[in-house]
């Protein structure tokens, strides 16, 4: 080899890779994909499926009103004050005659566990904002949350989302989600009275 | 004093931008790891609702958006009276094809799936916080109907909600 090969001028490199960066800078959005996840009861072919052998003491009536107003159990609640009710309604800690069943269960890694038989029945009206209504699921489900991370400190001594996968099985088998939506009722085109 | 003086004679030696790109590139391609591409033009006004109790969805790819929302020209499909939008892939439904055309989106983003992916699928709802309740139930019925059953309320992040 009598000549070197001269060498590629680099320096323009850095340009490229810069534009490719503002490209992605620009058409891409950080924000990742989160949410309330919900599970939608199954289809069934007759649409009237409202059971009525739940007890009355293990239902909690959650009702969103058009003007994004709370009742709970015939009350009017203001929405700070659900996490509070719901926690009551599902923990039932003195075992009061008013509030939910409990079924004995036995759950791995915990063992025996008094589980609740209480449900949410959740009606919003046709006419709810969109952001009331994430707005009583949110708190809903903060109360679920905070009831399973007390069982899961209990138990393991460590937070619901410190678990590892069968734990938190487990704590979602002792606290579970029992949310049940009722059919939409629409006061505005009820015809005036 | 001399010495100084040599010294000052010296050349400033240039600076060796060689390892930069290198570096832009490594930007690069954290930038591309961490972000989503918008994989639809948006035609709808959107602001989804805070809330502090939410989870984050675990994999792009098994996740289908529904954007319902007002729309953002006057040229838009609307529903009846006339406010909102609902969005499927990159168009607005007409009134009269809504029922078709979410069965349709449906299958097409379950036909997309391999077998076992399929009931992972998650339908996200990405709605505008003003929506009256109205339409977001006309949607979640047609999933319903369709057996399309993990639905996910899309929702910003709030550590802590003011009481």
């Amino acid at each position: 080899m009598a000549r070197k090969t001269p060498g590629i001028n680099t320096g323009s490199m850095a340009d490229i890779s810069f534009l490719l960066l503002t490209f992605f800078l620009l058409t891409s959005s950080i924000n990742t994909e989160q949410g309330i996840p919900r599970r939608l009861p199954p289809p069934k072919e007759n649409t009237e499926e409202i059971k009525i052998d739940i007890n009355q003491r293990n239902v909690l009536d959650v009702r969103v009103n058009f003007r994004d107003e709370l009742v709970v159990n015939d009350e009017i609640v203001p929405l700070s004050q659900l996490t509070l009710k719901a926690k009551e309604f599902l923990e039932n800690v003195e075992n009061s005659p008013n509030l939910p069943e409990k079924e004995s269960k036995y759950i791995d890694n915990i063992g025996e566990f008094y589980v609740s038989k209480g449900v949410i029945s959740l009606t919003n009206d046709q006419s709810t904002s969109y952001s009331g209504y994430v707005m009583v699921q949110n708190e809903l489900q903060r109360a679920v949350n905070e009831l399973r991370d007390k069982i899961s400190t209990q138990y393991f001594g460590k937070r619901y989302d410190n678990l590892d996968t069968a734990q938190q099985a487990a704590i979602r088998k002792a606290v579970p989600m029992n949310i049940s939506e009722a059919p939409p009722v629409d006061y505005n085109q009820q015809p005036a009275q | 004093m001399a010495r100084f003086k040599k010294e000052q004679k010296k050349e400033l030696p240039a600076i060796n931008t060689g390892s930069m790109s290198d570096i832009i590139f490594m930007f690069l391609f954290f930038f591309m790891v961490i972000t989503n591409m918008r994989e639809a033009a948006l035609k709808v006004k959107l602001k989804v609702p805070n809330a502090s109790e939410v989870q984050k969805l675990e994999k792009k790819s098994l996740v289908a958006t529904i954007y319902i929302g007002e729309p953002l020209s006057a040229t838009e499909n609307t529903l009846p009276p006339g406010k909102v939008s609902v969005q499927l892939n990159d168009q607005t439904v007409k009134q009269e094809d809504l029922v078709n055309d979410v069965r349709d989106f449906i299958g097409t983003e379950k036909e997309a799936r391999s077998e076992e992916d399929k009931n992972k699928l998650t339908f996200s709802l990405k709605v505008d916080k003003g929506v009256q309740m109205r339409y977001v139930n006309t949607i979640k019925q047609e999933l319903r109907k369709n057996n399309a059953l993990k639905i996910n309320y899309a929702t910003g992040k709030k550590s802590e909600m003011q009481k």
